[in-house]
């Protein structure tokens, strides 16, 4: 802090704040200060902790370690009913209303001011309604059912209900991510007038221009924990991407050369409107090609599109120049396509059926003999496979729910090598797992390309993107915004590219 | 194709087959449990019940829930997949004005049935296209052509019943084999119940349906065709049902637009009784037919016993009920025993 004079208490202060689930650590030291009267931006990597600190914040969760400071005193929520009476209100970055309930019921549900008998006074409430619209300035028919209204006006909703609340801080949890650009400028200018009124204000975002256009500090925070705090005058967007990722990323992860072959697959001008557009790329044997960028940039929808599992409108896909039919993920497979999918408990597994029946799930069709599946074929190729991918597991009849994270997705990783592919897409193939099997995980991606494999992966971990891959495709909105080969991707180059649009890129 | 084994391990570790002895599997399954009560009652009522031990009751018992037997094989597979079919019994009642019908007018009995399957295959394909395609819920379709199908049946026929059939149909529909008091009907089931069985225990399409069962999403995504297997099922459970239907009216010599009204309840009591889980994913094809056993037994050797016909169903109702109930305390018994770790997990998912 440069201020020379010894500054006022803050309206909330966490300090040195530890949260671990489990054996998962997502917070060693989350340190926050937030003023009345100031808007105070968070900025980290996705899994920096972010998310953790406000559902803190918000009393979902209870830390484990650390000071929670509200005014100065002490505090600790138990639920989120305790953090709301204390005058904390967190907006999401989709709020959730009731949409068959109007607008002025949503704001004062749960507590709306009656007349004698316990009758809800209508009247009143559409008053109140309309004065908290016309303190923020905008406008929208109270009476009117939410359902069917953007999610900016479901924001705004969400404000007015903090204000009749009388909320002193609240949190905005990337409340821009689905705004288009006047939205964001009438949230930016409602944002404002509360910052005017004496309220703390947490802003939390990844897109720079708007940290520095609204707010006045900014806190970086990385691998769980404080890295800094400062005016956001005496800094710049090199600087927070640096403190941001600061870490020597290609140590990590000891990629092993390959050689890179022909094209392999091929996807051109693949299109599904208002979620992803245009996209065209290429990927060769031997390559790990990484599609980087922000979650909810449309990455994952590209992959499922690409394997069949969901539509698209205009494009084509080809493996080995052979086309892949559309929304048709058996054919994809024959193709030689494999999909290791984002949500390992909901899409990669059946978690409730044995490990043996995961692992030859994806090749039960080649297992049969003039027609018919029998165990013991079943059971020595889930042997095989499960024991290639070094799944611990006690029997083949296991139940794949009770692995730990790590052997889960080495189970899917053994279903998908079954297939023998020649493309493996991988959609965040280490989130939520240990360590060491992330390692491994790394490691055994990078043999599989160098014996001639084809690459295709999602991450929204840097380090990973960084160390594992011969190319980054950048996506951002829906688009490929940037193409950075292995040796000019840097930490600031794809992150600036996942933060900007291609026309600031070019500049 | 790349030759990437030599990226992975070599394969060297070993797993057992179960992490449980077979004894304990086969004493602890559902299926074990049915069939043993299945057994108890027979012995009490053999020693209880006068008439019961003699030959012409188990016949009559046979011949009695043969349409149940039927429908409960393709029904087994539906639940299985997490979806029902309501409207069996309509199909039945259908395809019995329409084999009727169609023989009433002329046309060899022989023929009609054929016709009278087609229908049970559309009518179960009619299902089939408004769950998959259209994508509506299971049980509102089929509560839907419940009353669609029996208001055509009825509508067909009237209140009027075609009675005349060849004696040669109708005689060996209620015949034996050989000098046994088992019913020549027995034969075809048994052949159905091996060709189910096959189909849901040694078929990629049975790892199907049990996949989707549990999870349509991880099924999707492991290319098996979730819509495309269930508009199967729906068909054959339409085409068996009209099966059904044919040997309904064969043997009690009689098409009537309310025939089999209320069988559906039966057969899903039966198919849930066998320990086929409701929300998908669990269940065999023996546990149905046992099921369907300790229902027939149950209700025969009452009778015998002069109990009345709804303090009957009131014992079989409360069974149903108590099993359903017994099932879901185990599971839950089971999720508190692993809960610790799998709340941990979803957390960590959550956070990302």
């Amino acid at each position: 802090m440069s201020s020379s004079t010894e500054p006022p208490t803050p309206a909330l202060e966490l300090n040195r704040i530890a949260k671990a689930f489990g054996a998962v650590i997502a917070l060693t030291s989350g340190t926050l200060a937030l003023q009345s009267g100031s808007i105070h931006a968070l900025v980290g990597e996705n899994g920096a902790g972010k998310s953790t600190l406000v559902k803190i914040i918000a009393g979902l969760y209870q830390r484990d370690s650390g000071e929670f400071l509200l005014d100065g005193k002490s505090v600790d929520f138990t639920s989120t009913a305790q953090s709301k009476a204390a005058g904390i209100a967190v907006i999401y970055q989709e709020p959730t209303l009731f949409p068959d309930l109007s607008v002025t019921e949503n704001i004062f549900m749960g507590r709306q001011p009656t007349r004698s008998f316990g009758r809800i006074d209508r009247k009143r409430m559409h008053e109140e309604a309309l004065g908290l619209f016309a303190r923020l300035g905008v406008r929208l028919d109270p009476e009117r059912p939410t359902l069917g209204l953007s999610i900016a006006d479901q924001q705004l909703i969400e404000i007015a209900k903090a204000i009749s609340l009388d909320a002193k801080v609240l949190v905005m949890d990337e409340p821009t991510a689905a705004l288009s650009g006047i939205e964001v400028e009438r949230l930016f200018a409602v944002a404002r007038s509360l910052r005017d009124e004496g309220r703390a204000l947490l802003f939390i975002s990844h897109r720079f221009d708007e940290v520095f256009d609204l707010c006045d500090t900014v806190t970086i925070m990385r691998d769980g924990a404080y890295i800094d705090t400062s005016p956001i005058a005496e800094t710049t967007v090199e600087q927070i991407v640096r403190q941001m990722v600061g870490r020597d990323v290609s140590a990590l992860f000891p990629k092993e050369e390959a050689v890179i072959g022909d094209d392999v697959l091929v996807v051109e001008g693949l299109t599904e409107h208002g979620v992803f557009e245009n996209v065209s790329f290429t990927v060769k044997s031997g390559e790990i090609v990484a599609l980087a960028g922000l979650v909810g940039a449309g990455r994952s929808e590209i992959a499922r599109a690409v394997f069949g599992v969901d539509p698209y409108s205009a494009g084509r896909v080809t493996i080995g120049g052979v086309t892949v039919p559309h929304r048709n993920p058996a054919a994809a497979m024959k193709l030689g396509l494999a999909l290791v999918p984002e949500d390992r408990r909901k899409q990669g597994l059946v978690l409730e059926t044995s490990v043996a029946r995961n692992a030859t799930m994806a090749i039960r069709s080649q297992l049969t003999r003039s027609g018919l599946l029998f165990t013991r074929p079943e059971n020595a190729a889930a042997r095989e496979w499960a024991s290639r991918l070094e799944v611990k597991a006690a029997a083949l009849d296991t139940e794949a729910g009770t692995l730990s994270g790590g052997n889960q997705q080495k189970v899917v990783l053994a279903k998908w090598l079954a297939t023998k592919p020649t493309v493996l897409i991988v959609d965040e193939p280490t989130r939520g797992i240990d360590v060491g099997t992330k390692a491994e995980v790394h490691r055994l991606l990078s043999q599989l390309a160098g014996q001639g494999l084809a690459i295709l992966m999602i991450s929204s971990e840097l380090p990973e993107v960084l160390g594992m891959a011969d190319r980054v495709l950048v996506v951002r909105e829906g688009h490929i915004t940037a193409e950075i080969s292995r040796a000019d991707a840097t930490a600031e180059s794809v992150m600036f590219a996942a933060t900007h649009a291609a026309s600031e890129i070019a500049q | 194709m790349t030759n990437f084994l030599q990226a992975l391990a070599p394969a060297t570790r070993t797993y057992r087959d179960h992490s449980q002895p077979l004894w304990r599997r086969i004493l602890l399954s559902r299926e074990a449990a049915v069939i043993g009560a299945v057994l108890l009652v027979i012995i009490v009522a053999s020693v209880s019940v006068r008439a019961f031990g003699k030959p012409i009751t188990a016949t009559y018992l046979l011949l009695d829930i043969a349409p149940i037997l039927l429908i409960a094989l393709p029904m087994t597979l539906i639940i299985i997949t997490g979806e029902i079919d309501l409207s069996v019994a309509s199909i039945v009642g259908l395809s019995s004005v329409t084999l009727g019908v169609l023989h009433s007018n002329g046309m060899p009995i022989e023929a009609a049935a054929v016709v009278a399957l087609i229908v049970g295959a559309i009518a179960g394909a009619l299902n089939g296209f408004l769950i998959t395609i259209v994508g509506l819920p299971s049980l509102a379709v089929t509560i839907g052509t419940l009353a669609l199908y029996r208001g055509l049946a009825v509508g067909l026929l009237g209140t009027k019943a075609v009675t005349e059939f060849s004696e040669f149909w109708t005689s060996l529909a209620k015949s034996k084999i050989g000098a046994s008091a088992i019913p020549s009907v027995v034969i075809p089931i048994v052949i159905l119940a091996v060709i189910f069985g096959v189909l849901l225990h040694l078929t990629p399409f049975g790892r199907g349906v049990y996949a989707i069962g549990l999870s349509a999403e991880a099924a999707r995504f492991s290319g098996i065709h979730v819509e495309r297997t269930k508009f199967t099922l729906f068909m054959l459970s339409g085409l068996v049902s009209a099966l059904a239907g044919i040997y309904y009216t064969l043997r009690f010599s009689s098409a009537r637009g309310d025939n089999a009204t209320g069988l559906e309840l039966s057969v899903i009591a039966a198919v849930l009784l066998g320990g086929v889980s409701i929300f998908g994913g669990r269940g065999s094809t023996l546990g149905p037919i046992a099921g369907a056993a300790l229902i027939g037994v149950l209700a025969s050797a009452l009778r015998l016993a002069n109990v009345t016909s709804d303090v009957i169903n009131i014992i079989t109702g409360t069974l149903l009920v108590a099993s359903v109930v017994a099932t879901s305390f185990l599971a839950w018994l089971h999720t508190k025993r692993i809960r610790p770790g799998k709340k941990t997990e979803t957390l960590v998912a959550a956070k990302g």
